[in-house]
């Protein structure tokens, strides 16, 4: 990137709050069902409907609030947000403006090594309209209510980010925050987790900021890096070429890979906030506080320290364990049930069973190897029954089919031979067979050495306890 | 039959004098016999037989309220399942709601039997129910002059006795006004009380649904049903609702009123002033105590209001687009087309002239300026209020400036219009209840006695206004030609 332009991004998230019915009715929330039949009258907007408030999304703006060490407005208001849109049934959003739920706060987040606090400015709850439908109508617009009322929790940030990787860091650890915090489940394919952009840049030095440009609705962080770097790109371009940036909504065409022009300032929408005299204010008091505080989860970066020190793990594996809540209880879960050592646990879910899970595209609450089975294989590596490599074996199967460890070994005669009569046996006999090789290693190549273990275990399928082998080898070499 | 007291009625029915479905055809009637005055926009007499039978055989087995088998009007503001609900507008002159308000299915559940819906100004914007789409209604007293509104189809038919009695809402005086021009009793509850869903929203939070009947006792029965906590209105109140009729036959005896002076400065009607006082002297002789105070902020409210009330109508109406419900233009080019022909078409003047209004003040560089300023003002009337209510237990003062005036003198002056609503505006920025209670005549047209009270002090309002009813009978005078 040119070097003597530096680029400002703040983002605005809307992360849609789990909550099982809507915020202002009763309707369900559920992703998915037939077009208009999840909108009772309130999400309809029929002519007499009242809102009222879902307890359950204000709960959850609190605890993400605590999370991100925000105040937590003892007082917040909700306003109407005027404009007309076929899918918004009331003709105005109910939002919040002046007096938002969650106040100041932050997130830290690491980019190449380097962590970097993002102030955040204001978290807020508001409705989702619902969703104008072009296709299938022969040139006339269908409306689907379903997702009209959907509770949202919009998080602003501060204009702190300096470039695309920053962004998406940041939109990366409020994405494993959301969830982590039970609050939001985080997809970003139906929609549950998107951002807008706001982009500007400035000469290096200038305090000033550049005029910024808003990109709307990114819905992965594959397009979030790409829109802000081409949206950087075209911002300096342009003001190269002598010409200026105009405020204005923009949006991100993932297929052309770039951004157009989706209304300028002058056409913006005067929105007209004004307090929704439907809707009390929210009160908050220290009694709710302290019961949420209690309910409160560990957060990421708590956890992840908490993985260094009490199982002794390294950053890299920390990291990965912690990455969400639920990869964090099974490695947890596995090394309760399994009483293994930690490290050995950590090393078989990021190395195993990451690799076939990313393989499948499956996330860890998917997994076809459940936290029990994988202990019950951990267990028969730790007491010796089965030797590393027969595990590896054994975790085919696991992945394969809905047996246990114990079955796939008996089944398969996994089992590790640790008699050693049967071990000197063979031994015995690879002696006897490879007499030159013998006479190599009593002169001093030890490297032989490896070739006898080798034999024995092929002889053997791999069942013979190494230990054992290695011990009885050397000493019949002797 | 159509004369008698809800009371008188509900023993009538046990007695079985006669059945609800011989009470609410002689309703029905009336209602044909007297469609001159347009009080209502539909007539629901299918339904009202069907209830009608339903509330005899309740009756029958001993299982009725007061209000069962009673022939009982809504106002059309009120969403009925399967019934039109149009509020008075053109946009909605195509709507039946799916949905019952709750006002309403309290009704239904006291058995009470419901004759149609009740003419309106529209959207409950109006003082003369000449803003209605179907046409002005008429005043009972004297059909060349208006009713009063905007619950004005509701004051004529309980006046001219074509329902026992009917709901109306008050957002600005659109109870207390037409109860006032057409001579009858009508109650606006304290904001809160009455459950406002399914009431279709002018300004939401001054809109206040209420009874409006011939006497205080009816209002009492009317608003036993009516009031509570409803969980689908966050702004209405969980507070016990007291037995309206148990302290109905209270004595007057120290009651202390006060009369505001700023209700009876420039602009009253002498006529109407002297009724007033010749009120208020049979206030004295039940024993009550009278003192002159002072409201200074009360010469805000008009203004207060004129920016609250249309800012939050601005955006109740935007639902009111043609895509969903209501009234759409014919073969619109593209969305705008749709949005501006449908409610260009659909609405009417008045209700344009407000929603412009509150567009404007609600506006980046204006909202300062107006909205805020309003609502600092309307803190400043209720602190007012509160103060002037600690002092003494009521006040009293006229409901309108003068008796009904004529049909279009006024429709084409809208700020003479809106002064007619001057001394009932500021109880709404309040929040707290009044009363219009039949005081006297002057030429042949009523005369409305308000009666301001506490929050939550309906109960002893109904007292007050009672106590009055039972040493004058104003409020049993029948108009000529409907007796």
């Amino acid at each position: 990137m040119n070097s003597q332009w530096e680029t400002v991004i703040g983002l605005e998230i809307h992360a849609q709050l789990a909550t099982r019915s809507k915020i202002f009715s009763g309707a369900s929330t559920a992703y998915g069902a037939e077009p208009n039949t999840q909108a009772c009258a309130v999400d309809l907007g029929l002519p007499g409907v009242l809102p009222v408030l879902n307890e359950d999304a204000v709960r959850k703006a609190v605890i993400f609030g605590m999370a991100i060490e925000a105040h937590i407005a003892p007082y917040s208001v909700f306003a109407r947000k005027n404009y007309f849109y076929p899918d918004l049934p009331k003709g105005y959003q109910i939002s919040q403006m002046d007096l938002p739920i969650v106040g100041v706060g932050h997130l830290d987040i690491d980019v190449d090594g380097v962590t970097k606090r993002i102030g955040i400015t204001r978290a807020h709850l508001e409705e989702d309209a619902g969703k104008s439908l072009h296709e299938d109508f022969h040139g006339l617009t269908g409306i689907d209510l379903n997702r009209a009322g959907t509770p949202l929790l919009e998080i602003v940030s501060e204009p702190e980010m300096s470039s695309a990787k920053e962004a998406v860091a940041y939109m990366r650890k409020m994405h494993e925050l959301v969830r982590y915090l039970g609050i939001c489940d985080g997809n970003m394919q139906e929609g549950s987790f998107r951002c807008d952009a706001n982009v500007s840049v400035r000469p290096k030095g200038q305090k000033e900021f550049g005029t910024r440009a808003e990109i709307k609705n990114i819905n992965s962080f594959k397009f979030v890096e790409k829109a802000i770097n081409h949206e950087i790109e075209r911002q300096i371009e342009l003001i190269e070429s002598g010409g200026t940036v105009v405020q204005e909504t923009r949006l991100y065409d993932s297929d052309k890979d770039e951004t157009r022009s989706m209304r300028s300032k002058e056409e913006a929408n005067d929105y007209r906030y004004f307090p929704d005299p439907d809707l009390l204010p929210v009160l908050i008091d220290e009694n709710f506080k302290t019961q949420i505080k209690a309910q409160l989860p560990e957060l990421p970066q708590a956890k992840k320290l908490r993985f260094k020190t009490d199982y002794n793990l390294d950053e890299e594996s920390s990291t990965l364990l912690t990455s969400s809540r639920q990869m964090a209880d099974y490695f947890e879960a596995v090394v309760k049930e399994s009483a293994c050592e930690a490290k050995m646990c950590a090393n078989w879910i990021t190395g195993d069973l990451l690799a076939v899970l990313n393989k499948a595209d499956l996330d860890i609450t998917d997994s076809p190897v459940s936290h029990e089975r994988l202990a019950g294989l951990l267990k028969r590596i730790s007491d010796d029954t089965i030797s590393g490599k027969i595990a590896k074996q054994v975790f085919e199967e696991l992945w394969q089919s809905t047996a246990t460890a114990d079955q796939i070994i008996e089944a398969k005669g996994l089992k590790q031979i640790t008699d050693t009569g049967a071990i000197e046996a063979i031994i015995d006999k690879i002696i006897a067979d490879n007499q030159d090789q013998v006479e190599q290693y009593r002169s001093g190549k030890d490297k032989v050495f490896g070739f006898f273990v080798g034999q024995v275990m092929k002889e053997m399928q791999g069942k013979a306890n190494p230990g054992e082998v290695n011990k009885m080898l050397k000493a019949k070499l002797k | 039959m159509h004369n008698k007291s809800i009371a008188e009625l509900a023993k009538g029915l046990r007695s079985g004098q006669f059945s609800s479905v011989e009470l609410t055809t002689a309703f029905l009637d009336r209602i044909k016999q007297h469609s001159v005055l347009n009080a209502y926009i539909t007539v629901t007499e299918e339904l009202a037989l069907e209830q009608a039978k339903a509330a005899d055989a309740r009756l029958a087995i001993g299982d009725a309220e007061l209000l069962t088998g009673i022939p009982v009007a809504q106002k059309d503001i009120f969403c009925t399942e399967g019934v039109k609900t149009s509020c008075g507008s053109k946009i909605l002159d195509n709507f039946i709601a799916p949905y019952n308000a709750t006002v309403v299915d309290k009704f239904n559940n006291a058995g009470a039997v419901m004759l149609g819906k009740l003419n309106m100004d529209e959207f409950a914007m109006g003082s003369s129910n000449e803003t209605s789409y179907y046409g002005a209604v008429k005043n009972p007293w004297d059909t060349n002059t208006v009713p009063g509104g905007s619950s004005g189809g509701s004051a004529a038919a309980v006046a001219a006795r074509l329902a026992v009695c009917a709901t109306g809402t008050d957002t600005g005086g659109s109870i207390r006004q037409p109860a006032a021009l057409c001579g009858i009793t009508g109650l606006k509850p304290t904001y809160g009380r009455v459950s406002r869903y399914g009431m279709i929203a002018y300004a939401s939070s001054l809109d206040q649904g209420g009874p409006m009947t011939r006497s205080a006792e009816d209002a009492a029965i009317m608003l036993q049903t009516m009031a509570g906590f409803d969980d689908k209105d966050s702004t209405s109140v969980d507070l016990p609702v007291p037995d309206y009729r148990v302290g109905l036959n209270n004595s007057l005896e120290g009651l202390k009123i006060g009369l505001p002076k700023e209700f009876f400065g420039e602009g009253l009607n002498a006529d109407v002033a002297a009724t007033i006082e010749a009120a208020i002297d049979e206030y004295r002789k039940l024993g009550a105590k009278v003192t002159e105070i002072s409201m200074p902020s009360l010469k805000l409210a008009i203004p207060a209001y004129y920016v609250i009330a249309p800012a939050e109508c601005s955006a109740n109406l935007s639902r009111f687009d043609g895509v969903r419900f209501g009234y759409r233009c014919e073969n619109p080019a593209d969305l705008t087309d749709l949005y501006t022909r449908s409610r260009g078409e659909g609405f009417g003047k008045e209700v344009k002239r407000r929603i412009l209004m509150g567009t404007y003040a609600l506006s980046t560089g204006y909202y300062d300026a107006y909205y805020i300023k309003a609502q600092k003002i309307r803190r400043l009337i209720s602190e007012d209020f509160k103060a002037a209510l600690s002092e003494v237990d009521v006040m009293m003062g006229p409901v309108t400036p003068s008796t009904a005036f004529g049909i279009g003198e006024k429709i084409g002056n809208p700020i003479e219009m809106y002064l007619s609503d001057i001394y009932t505006i500021a109880i709404n920025l309040a929040g707290v209840p009044a009363m219009s209670v039949p005081a006297g005549f002057v030429e042949g047209k009523p005369v409305g006695l308000q009666i301001i009270g506490n929050y939550f002090a309906e109960d002893r309002l109904l007292n007050i206004a009672h106590q009055y009813q039972q040493v004058t009978d104003w409020h049993q005078l029948i108009p000529n030609d409907f007796e």
